[in-house]
């Protein structure tokens, strides 16, 4: 098998039915150990009384559900389909069930949850809103349905963190993301990945934005894990929309990673932006970036930027597609290494060789442009620089 | 402080420096002249360690320690610093970030030092990314401030910069060599004493920065062997001397 070609999800061989966790009123009866893996994908445990709301899935079973009250409502999805009748605005309505395989399984297979977050029409909600998705047993099939209605001239920050427990080295997540971000509404998504090394992943995301609308999304994806596919598409149908996608993503020997962002362009005066950062040690990457400029005047920019470390493979596919006269779209790509030129001017600075590296690598992924919450950008740069001391630089 | 002895550098095949010797005391600044394409650039990446220099005779020793086959980050820690020409850019890595990990751990006022050298606005900005001629070189100070050298290599400090940035960078190379007008008020006096040791080899062509520091001694460097050892080397008359004859005098010299 090639290295570019997709890799094979057998349905059959993960188990989506009878993994239920009991709920978690509070996380004092978690082991450090969990507390650790929650933290180093944004969710901070230690003080959710500063998160606009805090919501945790675990395997099969939503466990843990609450918001401050103030301007965003968070449920568990069973719940809001419950609450607000099957949510016929929202529930697959962004995205087509028959889209493909994993759609189809995703809308057949039972539902174990996912979050819905609501915004209160003009609320600026101040402070994050954390989800998790664990998986934490052998095997499991997690299939969850996510739904984001940011209401008009409200924001909010989302940060997400999909991960499989320690042990766990195989899994499959399956996960479907609706964003509906209305008239001059904001959102900030941020979802950073920690799976195990067999882990399946396939989410796959729709969002429309309205008019004067914001969709800031930040990916970062820095272990090892076996497969990842995703190719969330926004759709910016009112004018003077907005999108911007920041990947950050690294491959050690092992990974298959084929991952990119489509932006289209239907209204005047949209623009949209995907800048990623990847680095191979090993690993496969295929960073895909697509912008379709259906109306005029738009502006599209895409970048990928890709150094391989010791060995591994980055394909680079940038697309634009502009359909009318007017139309202002380019890309940027590079596929290069670390330049001697740079360690060695570091070196004369008095860093040895790793310290030089990874100061280098953690300014090429430049996680500072996210703007990300203190908690979560140290440990983000934590570990990039274990990393760099592990993954053979 | 440094002594170089008999030393033979090649880049690639082309042997580029030809039996270097050259003692530079603690203390002293020492000057060096010559034409372009000589080795000048060449034997300070040599003294730094660089990639792709290779010495294929002679020695360098620093401190009594003999450095020459060292890598660049321990000559580095041992205390020489070098004035890059043409650093190049590193992206998301901030100025200010650069400044304080070049000391090593030490507490260092970035901010004010960035004030000395008129560089403080530059603090958030990636380092060297569209930097001038005169902000590179004013960046490179900042960090040989940081670094605390016992040995700066400078390599042409007056290419690219206008006169008002030459008074700035000339006095600050100065409050570097000899502390006396230290740049860093805070400096303890055992520092200042320590720093009154440090030493200097400069690159020059125009001798502008002959007008800020106490150079003590200077040589011509040609095709990659020094020449007028033997005559007075005051770096002053050695510029007059080119200016009125070029650089045929060396040749003679050397014949
Ligand atoms: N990387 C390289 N590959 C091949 N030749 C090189 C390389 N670097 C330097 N040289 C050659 O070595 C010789 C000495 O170069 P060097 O840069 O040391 O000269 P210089 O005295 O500093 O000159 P200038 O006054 O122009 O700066 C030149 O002929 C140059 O072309
Ligand atoms: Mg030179």
């Amino acid at each position: 098998m090639s290295e570019l070609s997709q890799i094979q999800v057998d349905l059959n061989s993960y188990s989506f039915t009878g993994r239920q966790s009991a709920e978690l009123p509070d996380f004092s009866s978690l082991t450090e150990e969990s507390k650790q893996e929650l933290r180093m994908v944004g969710v901070d445990v230690d003080a959710v009384g500063e998160r606009a709301g805090t919501f945790l899935q675990f395997d099969h079973s939503t466990v843990h559900c609450k918001s401050s009250g103030k301007g965003v409502e968070v449920l568990g999805m069973r719940q809001a389909l419950e609450k607000y009748d099957g949510l016929p605005e929202y529930f697959w309505k962004a995205m087509d069930p028959e889209k493909d395989d994993f759609t189809r399984a995703a809308s057949r297979e039972e539902l174990h949850g996912g979050y819905f977050i609501r915004t209160e029409k003009g609320a600026k909600v101040a402070e994050p809103v954390q989800t998790c998705l664990l998986i934490k047993g052998q095997n499991v099939g997690q299939n969850v349905h996510n739904i984001v209605v940011v209401e008009e001239d409200s924001e909010v920050h989302i940060i997400t963190g999909c991960a499989t427990s320690h042990g766990v080295t195989s899994a499959l997540h399956l996960g479907i993301s609706e964003f509906y971000i209305k008239k001059g509404g904001k959102l900030t998504f941020t979802m950073v990945h920690n799976w195990g090394e067999d882990v399946m992943v396939r989410p796959r995301t729709v969002g429309i934005v309205e008019e004067n609308g914001v969709l800031q999304n930040n990916y970062v994806l820095l272990k090892k894990v076996r497969s990842v596919q995703s190719y969330p598409t926004i759709y910016l149908n009112g004018e003077g929309a907005v999108a911007r996608f920041n990947s950050v993503i690294v491959t050690p020997t092992g990974s298959h990673v084929d991952t990119g962002n489509r932006i289209v362009l239907n209204a005047p005066n949209t623009r949209g932006e995907i800048i990623s950062r990847t680095i191979t040690t090993g690993g496969t990457i295929v960073a895909r970036g697509e912008i379709i400029g259906n109306a005029v005047p738009a502006r599209g920019h895409l970048e990928c930027k890709g150094l391989i470390l010791g060995g591994g493979l980055i394909h680079a596919i940038p697309e634009l597609q502009g359909c009318v006269t007017g139309v202002e779209l380019s890309h940027e790509a590079a596929v290069g290494k670390i330049a001697q030129e740079e360690i060695e001017y570091l070196m004369a600075r008095g860093l040895d060789e790793d310290e030089a590296t990874s100061t280098i690598v953690r300014g090429f992924l430049n996680v500072e442009i996210m703007g990300l919450p203190q908690e979560l950008r140290e440990s983000i740069d934590k570990t990039i620089a274990e990393l760099d001391a592990s993954d053979a630089m | 402080m440094l002594q170089i002895e008999n030393l033979h550098v090649s880049i690639g095949e082309r042997e580029v420096l030809k039996g270097i010797n050259l003692n530079i005391d603690e203390g002293e600044t020492f000057i060096l002249f010559g034409p372009n394409g000589s080795g000048k650039t060449t034997l300070l990446m040599t003294l730094m360690g660089f990639g792709g220099y290779t010495v294929t005779a002679g020695k360098i020793v620093f401190k009594g320690v003999d450095i020459t086959e060292m890598p660049t980050y321990e000559r580095a820690r041992l205390g020489i610093g070098m004035s890059f020409q043409r650093p190049p850019t590193i992206h998301g890595l901030k100025t200010r970030h650069l400044v304080s990990m070049c000391a090593r751990g030490r507490e260092i006022d970035v901010e004010g030092m960035a004030r000395t050298v008129n560089f403080d606005e530059f603090l958030d900005r990636d380092i060297n990314s569209g930097f001038s001629g005169g902000e590179i070189k004013r960046s490179e100070l900042l960090q040989l401030m940081a670094q605390n050298p016992d040995l700066i290599l400078f390599d042409e400090p007056e290419s690219g910069v206008d006169l008002e940035n030459m008074t700035l960078i000339g006095n600050t190379a100065r409050a570097l060599l000899d502390g006396a007008s230290s740049p860093m008020p805070s400096t303890c006096m055992r520092d200042l004493r320590r720093r009154n040791k440090t030493s200097g080899l400069i690159i020059t062509h125009t001798g502008y920065i002959l007008d800020y520091v106490n150079a003590d001694r200077g040589q011509v460097m040609y095709n990659g062997v020094l020449c007028c050892d033997t005559r007075p080397t005051r770096p002053r008359d050695i510029l007059d001397h080119i200016g009125k004859y070029g650089y045929k005098e060396c040749i003679r010299c050397l014949n």
